[in-house]
Formats: C-alpha cells, structure tokens, sequence
C-alpha cells in the first residue's frame, strides 16, 4: 500500500457485526434506570402538587377527600383569602403584608450585603494589605457558627443603636451574615480573573476605586447573578432573623406564613393555609426555575452556609 | 496486506450531524508500530477510543486478528491502553493497579504473580510495586500506565498521547524506552500523538490525519520526502517549507522573475502545464554551494539555535527560510548564495493540493 | 486616573483597608465579641438581663438536668445521623443515576433539586399537610381498604423526629446531589477508560475506584451537612412546634425558646455553647486537615 487511497481498494466488505451495536431502549438495566428515577421524580414533586390541588379545592371538598385527590370544583377563594383576609394571631390582613414586608427587607439586604462584600472580595483579592488573611479566616470560620450563640449580643448591639424590630436593622443582620459566603465567593472569582490586567490598570494609573468599577465589575456580571440568586432566596426564605429582630407589624413572609398555618385560633382552613403556603414559596421558586444552572452553581458556592 | 492484525473497514462515527470520521480504512501489520499523527481534533484520539471499542461507530466494522470485534467490549478485544493522564487507580499501589483486571477476570493468583514480575522487570519498576502513584514521578507513572497494558498479554497495544505530559527531556528518554519494548515484544502498536518528532523517530509506518480522514500512509522517510499532499508537506518538519506559488510549463516553475528548471524533478506523471505550488524544505538549501538552481539572497534575520542557524530572508517577495550550520557566521544585511537541487523539492497542484 | 498627585502607596492602601472595614467589623465584633460574649455568659446568673455575677457551671448543670434539654439532644442525635446517611447514600445515588448519560438529565435534576429553593417553614408545613393522619397518607392508604393502618408520625411521640426526617431528607438531598454529582464529573474520564479495558464492572468501578477517589468530596459534603442539621430549627416550628408535648423539640429551639420567650437567658447562653462545642468538634479536625493539605500542596 502506498497510501490511503491504495487500502480503500482492497477492502471487501465483509460479513459479521457492521456499524453501531444494536442498543434496545428497553434492557433490564434502563427499565431499572429509569423506572427509579421516574419513582423519585414523583416522589419529589408530590407535596408541590399536594400544595397546588389543596389550595384550589373548598373546604367542604377536603373534608371528603385525602389531599391527592384532584380538585372536582377548582376555586380560587383560598388564594384570595390567603393574600387579604387570612388571620394571624394579631390582625387579619393576609399574607400580603408579609410580602411586602420581605420585599422591603429584601432589597436593600441584597443590595448592600452584595455591594460590600463585592469591594470586600476585590481587595482580599487584589490589594492584599497585612492582617486581611486574618480577618478573612475569621469570616470563614464564623459561618460555622451556630447563629443561636451570637444572636442576643446582637439584639444589645441593635438596641443601642436604636434599630431593634426595625427593618433597618434586620437588613444589616442579613449584610452581616451573608458576608462570609459572599466575600468568599467574589474573592475566588476575583482571584480567577488575570492578575495581568489588574497590574496593567495600575502602571496605566487607575486606583482602588477606578479599577473596581472600570475593569473589575464590568467583567463579573455572572457572578454578581449568581450572587444575587443566593442572596434572594436566603433572605427570602429566612425565618430566625425575621422572628427575633423585627416585631409583627414587620415581620417577614416566612414568619406570618407560620403564624397564619400554626395559629391554633378558629377551624383550620387546609386550603388557605396551602394557598399561603405556595404562595410564599413561589418567589424562591420563580428565581429557581429562570435561573436554571446558575442556581446550582450558586449553591455549589453557598453549600458552606450550611 | 495478509493477516493484518488491526483491520478498520469503512468506519464511520458521527456526533449528531457532526461527522468525525469518515469511511476510513486502515490496515495495521502484525508487530508494527503505527503512529497517527495529526492537529487537535483531527479525529485520530477518536479513531483509538473506537479501536478500544470506548466510542460506538456509526458505521463499519473493526477487526483484530481476524476477529470482528466492533461490538465487542473493551476487555474483551484483546487490547490494552495507556492514556495520556496516566489514569492509574489513586488509591491503590502500583502492584493493585497492574492485578485489579486480572484479579476481576478471575485469574489464578500465581499467574497473576508471574504476569506481574515479568512486566515489573520488563518496565524496571519492582521497587515501585508497593508504592501509591501519588508518590511516583511523571516517567514512573508512564511506566505503571504500560505495565497495566503489559500485564493483560495482549496483542494489540494503544496509546494516547501517553508523553505529552511529561517534561521535554524525560519525553525524550521515554521515546527511546518505548522503542526498546516495542523491539523486545514485537506487539502490534497504534500509538496517537501530535509531536511530529515522536512520530518520526517511532513509527514503522506514519497515518496522518486531518478532518477525520487520512491523508497520508506511509514510512517516516517517504512522508518526508515525498508528501502526497501540500498539508501533509507544510505539517511534517520544522521550521515548515518554503512555498512558492506559480506555474508550471515547459519543464520549468516560473513565480514572478523566479524560473525553477524542473528537469531533475521526478514527476508522478508526465509533467504538465499547470498552476502549481513549489515548496523546498529549509533543510535543503544549500548556502555558497554548487546546486542545480542558485539565487542570490539579502539575508532579514538570523536565528541562531546552536546546533544550527536559521536563516530568513525574501525571494521574489515571498519569506524564504533556511538552515545553516550552527557555527555560520552570517549576519543581517549580508548577501548571500544560496541553492538546492530540484529533486528535493515537492509540486503540489494549485487547486486540489495533490503532488505533482 | 484620579487618586494623582498624592502619595499613591499609602492612599491606595488606605482604600483596601476602608473597603474591609464592614468586614474588619463583622468579624471582630458578630464572629468573636459576640460569640465570646455569651460564652462568657453563660457561666453567669443572667436570668431577664444579661447579668455578670459568675456562678461557674451552674448554667450547664441545670441544662443537662432538664428533661427537655436530652430530648433535644436525643432528637438531633437521631436527626443528625439518619440526616447523614441517608442522604449520603440517597444524593450520591441520585447522582449516580444522573451521571449514566441518561436522557432529560436535566430535568430530572430540576426535580430533584428545587425543594432546597424552598424555605424550611415552607417544607414543614406542606409535609405536615400530607403527614396530616386525617387527610393525608394513612387516610389514603386506609381507603384503600387497610382498615387500621396507622402512620401518623407527627401525632406519635415515638416517632415524631422521623417524620420531620423525611420533611429535612425532601428539602435537602437535592443539595448532597449537586455536590456530588460535581464531584463525579470531576473525575478523570480515563479513569473510567482505564477501568473499561481491564473489564471492570461498572458497580465495582463505583466502589473500589470513583468513591474512594471522591473521599475528599465526602467529607466535606459531611461536615456541611452536619453545620446545617446543628442548626435544625425553622423545620421544626413549622412542622411541630416541638410537639406532641416536647417529643421533637432540638437545642436551636431550646434557645430560642428559652431567650426569648421563657426569659432565661442563662440557658439560652449555655445551651447555645454546647451547639457551637459540638460544631467545633466538626469543624475544627476539619479545617485542620484541610489546612494541612492546603499547606503541603503549596
């Protein structure tokens, strides 16, 4: 043979086993594979259709039924009365007040703790100063800790400055213990970046403020995404915070959804209290489902929170 | 060829639309060494995981031996693999990682023992047997990969990229290693690398690759010398070879004011009226010498590599490289004779690339 | 561009250390004063008000005396071990399953992961909807003709830390998944070539090759899980409030309720540094091996 093209004429097509094996979809092996994961998958989502159908159903349908059975008149009253007219123990003003509350507190939490930890990360990373390290660790560890040792000091410390039940004083709370996670993350990520391009913005003169904001930031909006989506639903779903540092004019989503469901005053509405159930899982939900994989690098990085 | 030991007939392999490999053929003797050789993602690392049986193909048939194996496993094709990252298991010794097969195919654990002595000593790691690859260094882990293909006995070896990460100087040692064992045991071995060097200095025969097809098959020598095509010239040797584009008529290249008399070339054909590439390898020319065709150069740069020089300057506006002993004193600015013989040199048709 | 004509090196320091203040501040003051503080104080007689008067190990003694304290401690012992293994074994099964290149990857992985969006009061409530013994699983399973089935976890004191298990187990191995599943793609895909060529069956390459392989993520996916099941507390409020009578109360509600409702803070002060003790039994060996090996790597 002197080259390829010599071996293609002596070739003889030959008889046996030719091309892809012949895979059948139905094996052992996949029936197995995919029948337990389809069984997990239901199991999973089961209680959100349990929450789904109980909050569409009136409560006459639920006494005679069990909650899988599906909604025969679907009404959507319990959604309404969940949002406007359901009773805590002090007033009767629904969930709604809980939303709006933790979207004040929300907000402002998740702008500030993401604007300083992101300064934060960005001089850990860059402008290492001595002690930094230190102090660093300090964070790390401290995300360890259980909250319940450090909470009452910080009930004295926000008295003090006058912020005890405020919601002020909730979002510096919420800046404060998402730092260590926080800082963490926009350090590592800051760190990946070349160090070339910070030494080239210092030779070309650019300072501490003017490098974060002209080169640092314009190059980590992912991460500033997947900072946000942490943030969002941590606060979102925090429930010790918002019950020990505000008072329940101001209380959060979370804590007026326990209130409303475990208040042992008048007959249990099963389907309000699922209709309120849902709707306060919705905003974590919504930011999981658009945010896809992010979410899942998000708690990659957030596992630590624990 | 006559019982080749690796047969690939008509081989296709598609991701999706995506076609990597397209009815390829190749026939690999008993006891050769075959190297494929091409840029990333020409497919050769692909056509070994089919060989192994680690890739499914779309289409056409595998044999080894004589044995139709293309729906066979792995383990069960009479192959073993030595991969690029080594892949040893971590968290067992040397001795674990060359008996876990055997011990899974339930061999008697004397023939395990003798299996595992014999490649021990052929490799020189007996020290190593009960050491952790964590503690071993770059070259040993190498030997460890080998040794795990040695201890299975089996004909055909594979091999994928298996030095690219090793250092420059220990890459070279292994080669050498490599060649031994291959003269020692005379198995058959497909071996995938991108360093032309390696596949120079190793193969008996050199497949080079590019878009999933193969475009040369041939000895080391004969790819050289007589490339069947204009990427397969540029891509062997370095620094690559100097091409000229122009025509050809009446026995002569013209380029410009260049005019190549082509008497000595040996032409595969009769020698036709076409426009044509020229190339000359940098290896090739001759400086201040008597040659078939001579010019007269201004020389640009010099870079100076110790065992030789290389030498750039233009002829006819076109970059012109050549090699010169690594004691010429030649500097920028000089003038320059320069030459080669026509015969060395390789004609590539202008439109489909082919040699001339 | 802007920070010229000053003496750069000092202002340019000065401005990292401005930008670390908050953190300079949350460390020093929330991590340590705070942590210290009640420590501190929990050998103390502080009963309404935080109080300095020393009366040594009192707080303790009265702590491991109070039948509640050990059924707390028993609960999260329960909790936290079962928490542990199973959701090791259920996540890395999961991931496992996920890793076969099987088809809707993704959507199966969606599934199995958004209950850890969810909040724990959340979670709680809905599975004690479902654990409800009048509507919920026993009655299903009753009308299906099993006359005197029982399964009423939340209403048995015997069995109540199990049904917040499952309600924990639902929220959480989405999460164990995720890791581990990270941790299976990141092993070296000629690990499993290799192991192909020498005929390993696929189960054995799990057990003898891939896992070991993945110690390291193991153990850390180990002490993340068992930071978090030290901080058990919303689930239960949601699910049970501590009930029936004290049978699933844990020590994250012990100082709660015993900071803010009953008054007590010497309790709550002890009660909480016996949590941080046993999260720095976890951790510590921990951060120590980590440290270690980051050292000798460097």
């Amino acid at each position: 043979m002197a080259d390829a093209s010599a071996t293609n004429s002596d070739v003889t097509t030959m008889s046996g086993p030719r091309g892809r094996k012949p895979t059948r979809m139905l094996t052992p092996r996949n029936i197995m594979l995919y029948g337990t994961l389809f069984v997990i998958a239901v199991y999973y989502l089961l209680p959100l259709y349990v929450m789904v159908v109980t909050s569409l159903k009136g409560m006459p349908e639920i006494r005679l039924g069990n909650v899988f059975s599906p909604p025969v008149e679907i009404t959507f009253e319990p959604w309404v009365k969940a949002w406007s007219e359901a009773c805590t123990g002090l007033n009767c003003d629904g969930l709604s007040r809980g939303f709006w509350n933790s979207v004040r507190i929300m907000v402002p939490s998740v702008a500030i703790s993401i604007l300083i930890a992101s300064v934060n990360g960005y001089a850990l990373a860059n402008w290492r100063f001595k002690g930094a390290n230190i102090f660093f660790t300090i964070l790390i560890f401290g995300a360890f800790i259980p909250y319940q040792v450090m909470i009452y000091p910080i009930v004295i410390i926000l008295r003090e400055m006058g912020l005890y039940t405020k919601l002020s004083g909730l979002v510096i709370v919420h800046t404060v213990f998402g730092m260590p996670i926080l800082t963490l993350l926009f350090r590592n990520y800051f760190s990946s970046i070349p160090e070339e391009l910070f030494k080239a913005a210092r030779v070309d003169g650019a300072g501490f403020w003017g490098i974060y904001f002209q080169i640092m930031l314009p190059m980590s909006l992912p991460i500033f995404v997947v900072a946000i989506i942490l943030q969002v639903t941590g606060i979102w779903n925090d429930f010790l915070f918002g019950v020990i540092y505000t008072k329940p004019e101001n209380y959060p989503m979370t804590v007026q959804l326990n209130n409303i469901v475990n208040s042992v005053q008048g007959v249990k509405e099963y389907n309000v209290n699922m209709a309120a159930t849902l709707l306060t899982g919705l905003v974590p939900l919504i930011v999981y489902f658009v945010s896809g994989k992010l979410f899942v690098r998000g708690i990659a990085a957030g596992a630590v929170k624990g | 060829m006559k019982n080749p030991s690796v047969s690939i007939k008509h081989l296709d392999l598609e991701f999706g639309s995506f076609k990597v490999l397209k009815d390829l053929n190749l026939d690999i003797g008993q006891g050769e060494f075959l190297v494929l050789l091409g840029a990333s993602g020409c497919g050769k690392s692909t056509l070994l995981n089919c060989i192994a049986g680690l890739l499914d193909v779309s289409d056409g048939q595998i044999f080894i031996n004589d044995k139709n194996v293309t729906w066979e496993q792995p383990s069960e094709r009479g192959i073993g693999m030595v991969f690029q990252s080594y892949a040893l298991y971590p968290q067992m010794t040397v001795r674990g990682n060359l008996t876990f097969g055997l011990k899974n195919a339930k061999m008697p654990k004397k023939e395990i023992e003798e299996r595992v002595t014999r490649a021990a000593e052929i490799l020189q790691i007996e020290p190593l047997l009960n050491r952790k690859p964590a503690a071993l260094s770059g070259g040993q882990r190498q030997r460890v990969a080998i040794g795990r293909a040695l201890v299975r006995d089996v004909d055909v070896f594979l091999f994928d990229e298996p030095l690219s990460n090793l250092d420059a100087k220990l890459r070279a040692d292994l080669r050498v290693e490599l060649k031994l064992l291959h003269e020692r045991l005379k198995n058959t071995m497909i071996y995938v690398t991108h360093d032309q060097i390696e596949a120079m200095t190793l193969a008996d025969r050199i497949a080079i690759m590019k878009d999933g097809l193969i475009q040369q098959l041939d000895s080391p020598q004969e790819i050289y010398n007589r490339p069947v095509n204009k990427y397969v010239a540029d891509f062997i040797g370095s620094p690559s070879m100097n091409f000229f584009e122009g025509e050809i008529a009446n026995g002569q290249f013209v380029s410009g004011d260049l005019s190549i008399d082509l008497t000595r070339y040996d032409f595969a054909e009769e020698s036709p009226n076409a426009t044509a590439w020229f190339g000359i390898r940098p290896e090739h020319i001759l400086v201040n010498d008597e040659a078939p065709f001579s010019a007269k150069v201004r020389v640009d740069i010099v870079e100076p590599m110790g065992s030789d020089t290389l030498v750039w300057t233009k002829i006819n506006g076109t970059p012109f490289r050549f090699r010169m002993d690594g004691q010429a004193a030649v500097s920028v600015g000089d003038d320059l004779s320069i030459g080669f013989d026509p015969a060395r040199a390789s004609l590539f048709d202008n439109t489909t690339e082919l040699r001339l | 561009m802007a920070q010229t004509g000053r003496p750069t090196q000092l202002f340019r320091n000065k401005s990292a250390k401005i930008a670390a203040i908050p953190m300079v501040l949350t460390a020093l003051v929330v991590f340590v004063g705070a942590t210290l503080w009640t420590v501190f104080h929990s050998f103390t007689k502080s009963k309404l008000l935080p109080s300095t008067k020393f009366v040594g190990l009192d707080q303790y003694e009265r702590l491991w005396s109070q039948n509640r304290w050990l059924i707390s401690i028993e609960n999260l012992a329960i909790y936290g071990i079962c928490s542990m293994i199973f959701s090791l074994i259920i996540g890395f099964l999961l991931a496992a399953m996920l890793d076969q290149k099987i088809r809707f990857e993704n959507t199966f992985r969606s599934i199995f992961l958004y209950p850890f969006a969810l909040s724990f009061i959340v979670t709680g409530l809905v599975w004690q909807w479902i654990l409800n013994p009048e509507f919920g699983i026993q009655k299903i399973v009753r009308n299906l003709g099993f006359e005197n089935f029982v399964f009423d976890p939340l209403y048995n004191p015997d069995i109540v830390i199990y049904g917040i298990l499952i309600a924990g187990l639902w929220q959480g191995t989405g999460l164990i998944m995720c890791l581990m599943l990270a941790g299976l793609r990141g092993i070296d895909e000629d690990i499993w070539k290799a192991a192909r060529v020498d005929g390993i069956p696929m189960w054995k390459t799990y057990i003898f090759i891939v896992i070991p392989m993945m110690r390291a993520v193991f153990i850390t996916t180990l002490v993340i899980i068992a930071s978090g099941i030290v901080k058990v507390y919303d689930l239960v409020v949601a699910q049970t409030s501590g009930g029936p009578g004290i049978a699933s109360e844990v020590p994250a509600k012990y100082v709660y309720d015993y900071m803010f409702k009953n008054q007590n803070l010497g309790q709550g002060f002890a009660a909480s540094t016996m949590m941080l003790l046993s999260v720095l039994v976890i951790v510590v060996p921990w951060a120590y091996l980590e440290f270690k090996g980051e050292r000798s790597r460097g």
